[in-house]
């Protein structure tokens, strides 16, 4: 097994906020029930088998049962969590996915652990940077990547409530809680991080804090950086993307996924449509090299440094 | 005529009409499954008409017995037993795969009233069912589920996910019906990887296994009534049917699975069909 790195002094690790949320929500409702394919430790699952055992359902190392089984629960009137590394949730039962949950469309939540390229150096096979461009066609999934640990506890409240097929796509990254005053969850609409006329910056879950840190860096230098947190992948808020079209004239998309079909595609596709402007896609090309989380998101430009970049470059290309 | 009699006068009397009407369906829409139709049409007639407890005015009833089709092909066994069972009126069966018609051709559960899941893709309903039965193991609610898969279906390896679950469970309110008429799409499942010996193999995964005939109302009535309260395991039924049974061209023929008939093979399944 691979080790996340150590939290560092303000970061936090949101897997702590999803589950201390979904043992407060079980307290009350006792619909709602965790299915797992052996992943109780990796979902911080741990307390609530403790305090909920039956509840907590282990289908073993069987993906497409696990998924299969949470649409039987809800058929019986459950309310299913399956969590589960996103990499086999998404992958191994895809067809699950598409056939027993979005098509079915029954109240299923499904929790991709440690997405993206959480497990670093383990490799593409367990990476899950695909997952967004498999299931935006399953057009009746509500997806989620929240950008710190007070959006994953909202995100997880909200699907709780919700009635219909969610995917909350969760991280084991230590990320700090965005500075953002008055915040209000609102799924489907984009979070205005940083305000601004120049250019925008679209990030999503990990992402986002790198995002409104290089919009402070441009800032100094004079230029008017917006930033959205689109925590909501599916469905997106396409008025907040032609708006920046609109407003900024150049659009730079960052997220910890392949850069085809997911937040970038997501954008490409919308501004093509309505307001063809510049658009700059951060993310991964395809499978990674070996590498560490830290490496792979320096390498490939998911920084600071990396995003600053992406913005001079789309201001460069212009518009005509 | 004792009750079971009658009980099975009226299964068979429903498994006619199905026959019947879903290869008018098939012959109207030259489009379907007549042959898997026709091996599971009496497992899904006793199940209807002698062994469920439901009420079709109230399909979200939510101590209903649940029947899953996983072989979700056979929707002219499936769409024919819930028109006679109530849940929609006999005129819908006419539109069957038309354009935008509610009676797919593989089940949709937000187009019609009585469909549990969505199936069509193998190896699925197994899983849902197992999903239903847990949450009444969960609730204590006295409810049955039921999921008929074809027997090439098995050789999908999310059943064998299931029977594993369902067996360490031991998931007594979930049966399993296996379609054994021994051909699937293309060939003898026996020609393909074998199945055998396919009671022995649930028996170790768990289950209780009844070996039954699947055209044999009675003994289908006996096994599948019979209270599962108290046997501590799930029930897997080992059907033996025949492909396209009833109809003499379609017997035991693969080809069947998903050839459609002509207008004079059409009157002369008619004729047979009496």
């Amino acid at each position: 097994m691979s080790h996340a790195a150590p939290i560092k002094a303000g970061l936090a690790d949101c897997r702590n906020a999803w589950v201390e949320t979904l043992e407060a929500l079980a307290a009350e409702d006792e619909r709602i029930v965790a299915v797992v394919n052996d992943s109780v430790g990796s979902s911080k699952l741990n307390g609530f088998q403790k305090k909920f055992p039956d509840r907590l359902i282990n289908v073993g190392i069987a993906e497409q049962l696990m998924v299969g089984v949470a649409a039987g629960l809800a058929n019986g009137g459950r309310i299913p969590f399956v969590s589960a590394a996103s990499c086999f949730l998404t992958g191994r039962a895809l067809e699950q996915v598409k056939a027993d949950v979005a098509y079915a469309g029954f109240n299923v939540k499904l929790v991709g652990q440690s997405s993206g390229v959480a497990y670093g150096e383990l490799g593409a096979t367990h990476h899950s940077i695909e997952d967004f461009a498999w299931l935006r066609p399953l057009t009746n999934i509500t997806t989620i990547a929240p950008a710190d640990a007070w959006e994953t506890a909202q995100a997880v409240k909200w699907a709780a409530g919700h009635d219909g097929p969610v995917y909350l796509r969760l991280s084991r990254m230590p990320v700090p809680d965005l500075d953002i005053p008055g915040r209000k969850f609102t799924p489907g609409k984009a979070e205005v991080v940083r305000k601004g006329g120049d250019v925008t910056v679209i990030a999503c879950g990990t992402t986002v804090h790198l995002a409104a840190e290089a919009a402070d860096r441009l800032s100094d230098k004079g230029l008017s950086v917006r930033v959205l947190n689109m925590a909501t992948i599916n469905p997106i808020d396409v008025d907040a993307i032609l708006a920046a079209a609109r407003e900024t004239g150049a659009i730079v998309t960052v997220e910890e996924a392949s850069v085809r079909g997911g937040l970038g595609g997501a954008v490409a596709e919308i501004t093509a449509g309505e307001c063809p402007v510049p658009v700059e896609r951060l993310g991964f090309p395809g499978f990674v090299p070996t590498g560490s989380t830290e490496w792979l998101f320096e390498e490939y430009g998911l920084s600071v440094a990396g995003i600053t970049a992406a913005v001079r470059k789309v201001l460069a290309r212009g518009t005509k | 005529m004792t009750p079971k009699t009658e009980t099975v006068d009226r299964i068979r009397a429903r498994a006619l009409w199905m026959r019947r009407t879903a290869f008018a369906m098939v012959h109207k829409a030259q489009l379907g499954h007549p042959g898997g139709d026709f091996s599971a049409i009496d497992i899904l007639a006793t199940l209807y008409f002698g062994v469920m407890r439901y009420d079709a005015t109230r399909p979200d009833w939510a101590d209903r017995d649940r029947f899953i089709l996983s072989k979700g092909h056979a929707t002219g066994a499936l769409y024919t037993a819930l028109c006679a069972a109530g849940y929609f009126p006999e005129d819908w069966l006419e539109t069957y795969m038309q354009p935008r018609s509610k009676l797919n051709g593989h089940p949709n559960r937000n187009y019609l009233p009585g469909i549990e899941t969505n199936t069509g893709p193998l190896g699925h309903g197994f899983p849902v069912a197992t999903g239903i039965a847990i949450a009444g193991q969960l609730t204590g609610a006295d409810y049955r589920t039921f999921v008929l898969t074809g027997d090439g279906e098995q050789q999908e390896g999310s059943n064998w996910e299931a029977a594993m679950t369902a067996g360490f469970r031991q998931l007594e309110n979930l049966t399993l019906i296996i379609d054994r008429n021994r051909l699937q799409q293309g060939q003898s499942t026996e020609d393909t990887t074998g199945m055998e010996p396919l009671d022995a193999r649930y028996r170790a995964f768990g289950f209780e296994v009844a070996v039954v005939d699947g055209h044999d109302l009675g003994a289908l009535l006996d096994v599948l009534s019979a209270s599962p309260k108290g046997r501590g395991k799930p029930l897997c039924v080992i059907a033996n049917t025949v492909k396209g049974k009833g109809v003499s061209f379609m017997e035991n023929q693969a080809k069947w699975h998903h050839a459609v008939p002509d207008d004079a093979q059409f009157a002369q399944a008619m004729k047979e069909l009496v």
